[in-house]
């Protein structure tokens, strides 16, 4: 199979989709699912933390993270929340049905830079989703890493994204695993409260760990205090940002956040980087 | 258990970290261990307040019971944290339940006792209020995220 050396580089015709087929539609939970597509025999290779723009045929086009894993380019998967026209459109789709695939856009999750550090993935949520690639990357690359921390927060215990691989990766003995939810009955054994809460559960060196966030805006904002406040420096903090992105590749200016392109410069940002504009309301 | 033992799970504990050795001396008069079994209440909403807990192992809920909902969990707490401030406060009564999810052992510190000590001691006083005031902020802010529903299903 032949592998794009570069992937975060993006096609010669970027506004060009490329159809591909669904080969599966996977439910998670009562308005989130995942799309298995078939890139065909050329594969698509993507780094973590990217995104396509997915075109549903007749209705429209939306930005959404890759959630498959980057180590497997023969299939691209894509876990979606449907809230609007597309995306209701996507969830319709049926194994065989085809849809077109703008991508692989944007910046990644900087696992390289994070070799020999220890690792903690915050989110929240669907954000989930665009975090699993670099989980994947991280455990395929275990021993490159130092403690691998995940903290995962949802609205109850149905919202849960991928509990049968939350389930694995907590019986794991070289991660780290807290999941809380905001609101439950008192049939949830687990963790009740803001993932912002699991901060101080788990261990890690604050002198020296990264950390990925991704979930909505106000979250990553109480989750970097929390991480700043356990002593994380603020170049060390990533953050995922969720924008207007329409063109995906530039042009348009729709996804602006100060003086950044959110499509083109980011999804992932060094939280440093966006420090003057993160949370203003003028942005 | 040994005064001794109990001044030294006291200044573990994160609650008490960096206490004076002076201050977590008059503390330990008030203390004492115990253990919860999984599904015990630890105390329940509207009785008296007359102590609170430093959990040292296992996991506790903070519940209400909702009429024809249930019991609704609010928040859960683990070892490292402090369990109820309505102790410090008038009117010194529970405002929810709080049940053991799994065993835990915690250290009650008694109220009555600490309050007074808090009346004859001020500095003594204002280094557990300021202790119990981030206890509460935390709470407060936990609750106003909770409130957004952050992860809801707005677009």
């Amino acid at each position: 199979m032949a592998t794009n050396p570069d992937p975060l580089r993006t096609s010669a015709d970027p506004m060009q989709p490329r159809p591909m087929v669904v080969r599966q539609l996977l439910k998670e939970t009562a308005d989130t699912f995942t799309l298995i597509l078939d890139p065909g025999p050329e594969g698509f290779p993507f780094a973590p933390g990217q995104f396509n723009m997915l075109y549903a045929f007749g209705v429209g086009e939306v930005p959404i993270s890759i959630s498959g894993d980057p180590g497997r380019p023969e299939v691209l998967v894509h876990t979606i929340r449907a809230v609007g026209a597309v995306t209701q459109a996507l969830r319709k789709l049926k194994p065989g049905g085809v849809l077109g695939v703008r991508g692989p856009y944007g910046s990644a999750w900087p696992v390289d830079q994070a070799l020999g550090h220890d690792v903690v993935v915050m989110t929240g949520g669907i954000g989930l989703a665009p975090l699993r690639p670099a989980l994947y990357h991280l455990l395929s690359h275990r021993g490159q890493y130092g403690k691998l921390v995940l903290l995962y927060g949802a609205r109850t215990p149905h919202d849960l994204l991928y509990p049968k691989q939350l389930r694995e990766w907590r019986g794991r003995f070289d991660m780290e695993v807290e999941v809380t939810v905001d609101r439950a009955t008192t049939e949830w054994q687990g963790a009740v409260g803001v993932v912002t809460k699991l901060v101080d559960r788990v261990g890690f060196d604050p002198t020296s760990a990264m950390a990925f966030i991704c979930g909505p805006e106000v979250m990553m904002r109480f989750a970097v205090m929390s991480l700043q406040k356990r002593g994380i420096d603020d170049d060390s903090l990533f953050v995922s940002m969720e924008r207007n992105m329409k063109c995906g590749v530039g042009f348009c200016g729709h996804c602006q956040c100060g003086p950044f392109f959110v499509c083109k410069e980011g999804p992932v940002f060094p939280y440093g980087k966006l420090i003057p504009f993160f949370g203003m309301r003028e942005v | 258990m040994a005064i001794e033992t109990f001044e030294r799970l006291l200044g573990e504990h994160p609650f008490f970290k960096d206490l004076e050795a002076s201050h977590l001396a008059t503390i330990v008069g008030c203390a004492s261990n115990v253990k919860f079994e999984a599904g015990e209440f630890i105390f329940r909403e509207r009785q008296p307040a007359e102590r609170f807990y430093v959990i040292r192992h296992g996991q506790v809920a903070v519940e209400t019971f909702l009429p024809g909902r249930g019991a609704i969990t609010i928040e859960t707490m683990r070892d490292g944290e402090v369990l109820g401030w309505s102790w410090l406060f008038a009117p010194f009564k529970w405002h929810f339940d709080a049940r053991a999810v799994t065993l835990v052992r915690a250290l009650a510190l008694d109220g009555t006792c600490l309050r007074g000590k808090c009346e004859k001691d001020a500095a003594f006083g204002y280094e557990i209020m300021k202790r119990f005031a981030e206890v509460a902020i935390r709470r407060m802010e936990a609750t106003q995220l909770q409130l957004l529903d952050l992860y809801g299903n707005q677009p």
